[in-house]
């Protein structure tokens, strides 16, 4: 019996990976047919008579950048301040201090600015579109769009995902500004070093392709957000507990997502 | 209430043939074929699990069936291109069970929204469209609500008044009554009546209020466990001897015959056990 039974809970187990399995891969191909679906109503929407409505990418845009631009400014500042402290602790260890701007300037661009805002990004308005779509389906909203012949990609994701690829790497270069004049007014003091004479190292440092490497990354960022939390939402079941599920489950997903793609991505670029 | 005869010289406007539909390995409805005549009420019975939302959701195009066809104003809508099927749901409106109207707009936003999508009309001709449908639901002046300040009957009545916003040749109503009091119930049944009677509409009703159903409908299509166990007139449902009809008009509940030995699997759990080795 006792054998039964542990043969019974393997089993149990092994069909538990394999559902997750399956799930996963579904949840891989949903993810790449939204973005390709996407842009294929971006492009060809218009001569079908359904075009991607620009008014609606307007609003997405104001409330995923403009709604979000004093918490990313506040975030930006604490860790231009932050690594401006513990660079000016570290580097004082070799003596070269002044040398602090270089590593401020070339940190803040190619990593910490465009990672906290897709953290931030993620958190904030990942989380609610999954929220929001979840309600939606649970609510009959979708099928509602659908049979009144409105395609709910072309109406709910297109929009969001094209203005999260706009305001993730403007915010990115919102907060490299703010993250490296807070440093400098840090640096100002601690150094004794002046705002413009900061400037213009933090300028002689920092390259096209530090900049590139920081917005090209968020760009991928963007989209990473806006299809973990659509596909978040459109799987929820199960009513409003189903939508807390998806919307945890949304920042969770699009958090590690971003860091593991940003680790993929120095790894394949700075190599 | 007028009972029309099912002739066939009627117009029909749906025609569904040998439909078979599957939710993964699990066979919901097995070979159902009804059709729904012009100007008619079809009326679509059954209860929990029975298939009717099913039913629903491949007549609205939601789901692709397993096999069969569905005809809609006569083309088969199992087989459409993603722009034909657009171009037939301008032609159907949708009462949804919950009523589905987009909690972020306006009551009048929700109702203009196929206007805005479909068509080129202005917004003052668009406003005043979604004025006279609020009329004809009686609903007047309740356009600039957002649908969370409506009562439940109220958001059924809005949600009527978007699916006909486009004059749709045939109506599909969830449950239209479910969830609302009486008076608001039978208040709703005269609006299904008065619709096909002042816009001709033919209008497929799936619900399981007995009641509301022999009020409505011109015909009764009684489904069970996914098979149509009757199609006709409500007389001819009244006179219908067999027992589960006759368990489902007086609202008793199925007999339901117990295996000993099954039984007792199940309670001990062996039967799922059983499931995972095979």
């Amino acid at each position: 019996m006792a054998v039964k039974q542990t043969r019974g809970s393997i089993l149990d187990a092994a069909e538990g990976v394999g559902r997750k399995t399956v799930r996963g891969v579904e949840e891989f191909g949903l993810a790449g047919a939204l973005v390709a679906q996407s842009f294929y109503w971006l492009v060809a929407g218009p001569r079908q008579r359904q075009p991607v409505r620009l008014g609606a990418i307007f609003a997405e845009a104001r409330e995923i950048g403009i709604n979000a631009l004093l918490i990313v400014g506040v975030l930006a500042a604490t860790i231009g301040v932050m690594l401006a402290i513990q660079g000016i602790f570290t580097l004082r260890i070799f003596g070269a201090e002044s040398r602090v701007v270089f590593g401020l300037a070339k940190s803040m661009t190619r990593e910490f600015a465009p990672l906290i805002t897709g953290i931030l990004v993620a958190g904030r308005s990942g989380s609610a579109l999954a929220a929001r779509i979840g309600t939606m389906k649970i609510n009959q909203e979708l099928d509602a769009l659908s049979v009144t012949g409105i395609n709910p990609v072309r109406y709910l994701v297109a929009p969001a995902l094209i203005a999260m690829m706009i305001m993730v790497p403007a915010l990115t270069f919102f907060s490299e500004l703010v993250g490296l004049l807070a440093a400098g007014v840090y640096v100002n003091l601690e150094l004794d070093i002046g705002m413009r004479a900061y400037w213009s190292q933090v300028l002689d440092s920092v390259t096209i392709d530090d900049l590139a490497h920081g917005l090209g990354k968020s760009v991928i960022f963007a989209v990473l957000i806006a299809i973990v939390g659509v596909v978040n939402g459109a799987s929820v079941t199960g009513g409003a507990e189903g939508v807390g599920r998806a919307t945890t489950r949304s920042v969770v997903h699009a958090i590690s997502a971003i860091i593991i793609t940003d680790m993929l991505f120095a790894f394949v670029v700075t190599r | 209430m007028s009972n029309l005869p099912a002739s066939a010289a009627r117009d029909t406007v749906i025609e569904v043939e040998n439909l078979v539909t599957h939710y993964g390995a699990r066979l919901i409805l097995k070979d159902v074929s009804l059709e729904v005549y012009q100007g008619e009420i079809l009326v679509v019975m059954g209860g929990s699990g029975s298939g009717k939302s099913t039913l629903m959701r491949h007549l609205l195009g939601l789901e692709r069936p397993t096999s069969g066809c569905i005809r809609l104003l006569g083309r088969d809508i199992t087989r459409m291109s993603h722009g034909e099927l657009v171009d037939m749901r301008k032609r159907i409106g949708v009462a949804f069970q919950t009523g589905a109207l987009f909690s972020s707009m306006t009551v009048a936003e929700n109702i203009m929204l196929p206007l805005f999508e479909h068509t080129d009309l202005d917004t003052k001709t668009m406003e005043i469209m979604a004025r006279i449908k609020l009329e004809v639901v009686n609903l007047p002046g309740f356009g600039h609500l957002m649908p969370a300040e409506l009562s439940g009957g109220m958001v059924k009545r809005a949600a009527f008044a978007r699916a006909i916003i486009m004059d749709p040749q045939i109506l599909f109503c969830d449950e239209p009554s479910a969830g609302l009091d009486p008076v608001v119930s039978a208040a709703l049944d005269e609006l299904i009546l008065r619709l096909r009677d002042a816009m001709s509409m033919s209008i497929v009703v799936v619900t399981h209020e007995l009641e509301s159903a022999f009020k409505i409908a011109d015909r009764i299509a009684v489904l069970d466990e996914g098979q149509l166990l009757f199609l006709g007139s409500v007389d001819a449902l009244r006179r219908e001897s067999n027992p589960r009809i006759q368990n489902l008009l007086n609202r008793r509940a199925d007999e339901t015959t117990v295996d000993a030995d099954e039984y007792l699997r199940r309670l001990t759990g062996e039967d799922l056990r059983d499931r995972v080795a095979r």
